[in-house]
């Protein structure tokens, strides 16, 4: 167990690092729209709502796991779109 | 739960994560932005269709249901909403994700406790973190979409002793997770740390002003990501460690651009509310 959590921890770590360094000199009127985008990726906890909502049973975790799943898809599926119709906007601008 | 998932699985995963990476690369510069959305839509797929395909999930009605119900709300919100309430409806989104990052460990609390043995403290500290950061997160984004969307009253609202107020109740959630960890698992004072975390986040987006909303929203973005990867140490997944993480940091940088391009300082806008009171909206 303690052995795949300093695994967990590097992975963490460098993925932070690569968090900062794949961000910069981003014109303000992307802003929005990749903190939506972002935002969308960060709705990734769906994986961990459809593990834990994972048992054929019914008790309170599956209840909650569920309930999860809808939210973090919400999440996922509105952010993506929403992202996608402000840079198709942005886009029409240009034109 | 999902440390010795099968190869493909894993695999899939892997290409997920980099997908993530290469989209919110292609996001940040305007001839590639669409793109860069859609291969990171890609690999959200791929990430949830290689999780059903896990041997762990078997409720699949019900999950589909969840996903088809999901889907639906987030389809129609996103068409509907106007293109000047943007800030606020990624606010919303956000703050959904946080709650389900906490739901996640919640959920996972209690399938332990059903268990009976005692939690293991690296398990017992993830899910206490992925609690507090996803339920700040899940208020704290509520209320700063009631600001942006008007519904609540977009001036800062201060309070005598607001301060001492909030250091009190962090230092009351520190006292409840030192016992959660030393002590056998209990419910009640669980109940009692994810009540001060919604509360938490409520204190914390309230004393800032309405024009900095879109700030804080940026800053509640990245924190929702820190609890996805600390939801993702709660079931050991490393995808959810990756993104949630990706987003975190990535997060924070756009953050400070966003600060930048205000020509405020992150710590002014946080405090401004609280020390000199400096007129932002």
């Amino acid at each position: 167990m303690t052995e795949s959590l300093i695994g967990a921890l590097f992975v963490f770590v460098l993925a932070s690092f690569t968090g900062f360094e794949v961000i910069n000199k981003v014109p303000p009127t992307l802003h929005t729209p990749l903190m939506s985008g972002a935002n969308a990726i960060s709705g990734i906890s769906v994986i961990g709502a459809l593990i834990v909502a994972g048992d054929r049973s019914w008790n309170l975790s599956i209840i909650l796991g569920l309930l999860a799943v809808v939210l973090a898809t919400i999440n996922v599926v509105g952010g993506f779109l929403v992202t996608d119709r402000m840079l198709q906007m942005f886009k029409k601008k240009e034109a | 739960m999902s440390e010795f998932l099968p190869t493909g699985i894993q695999v899939a995963y892997l290409v997920a994560a980099s997908l993530f990476i290469i989209g919110l690369k292609k996001l940040g510069s305007p001839a590639t932005a669409r793109n860069g959305n859609l291969l990171a839509s890609v690999g959200m797929l791929l990430a949830v269709v290689a999780t059903l395909l896990d041997r762990q999930v078997l409720n699949y009605e019900m999950i589909l249901a969840g996903i088809a119900i999901g889907s639906l709300i987030g389809a129609i919100a996103a068409q509907k909403v106007a293109m000047t309430a943007m800030p606020q409806m990624v606010g919303l989104f956000n703050g959904l994700g946080g709650a389900a990052s906490a739901l996640v460990a919640i959920a996972e609390y209690w399938r332990l406790l059903g268990n009976a043995s005692a939690i293991a403290p690296d398990s017992n500290i993830s899910i206490i973190l992925s609690v507090f950061i996803g339920g700040v997160t899940f208020t704290g984004s509520m209320i700063a979409f009631a600001k942006l969307q008007g519904i609540m009253s977009g001036a800062p609202i201060k309070f005598p002793f607001q301060q001492t107020l909030n250091i009190l109740l962090l230092v009351g959630f520190g006292i409840a997770s030192v016992y959660l960890l030393v002590s056998v698992p209990n419910p009640t004072v669980f109940l009692g740390i994810i009540g001060l975390s919604l509360v938490l986040g409520v204190l914390f987006v309230i004393p800032i002003g309405g024009g900095d909303m879109p700030v804080v929203v940026s800053l509640l973005n990245s924190l929702s990501g820190v609890a996805a990867s600390a939801a993702g140490f709660v079931v050991m997944n490393n995808v959810l460690i990756i993104s949630g993480a990706l987003v975190g940091a990535s997060g924070l940088i756009l953050t400070q651009i966003m600060c930048k391009a205000m020509n405020r300082t992150l710590p002014s806008v946080l405090f401004s509310g609280f020390g000199t009171a400096e007129g932002t909206a």
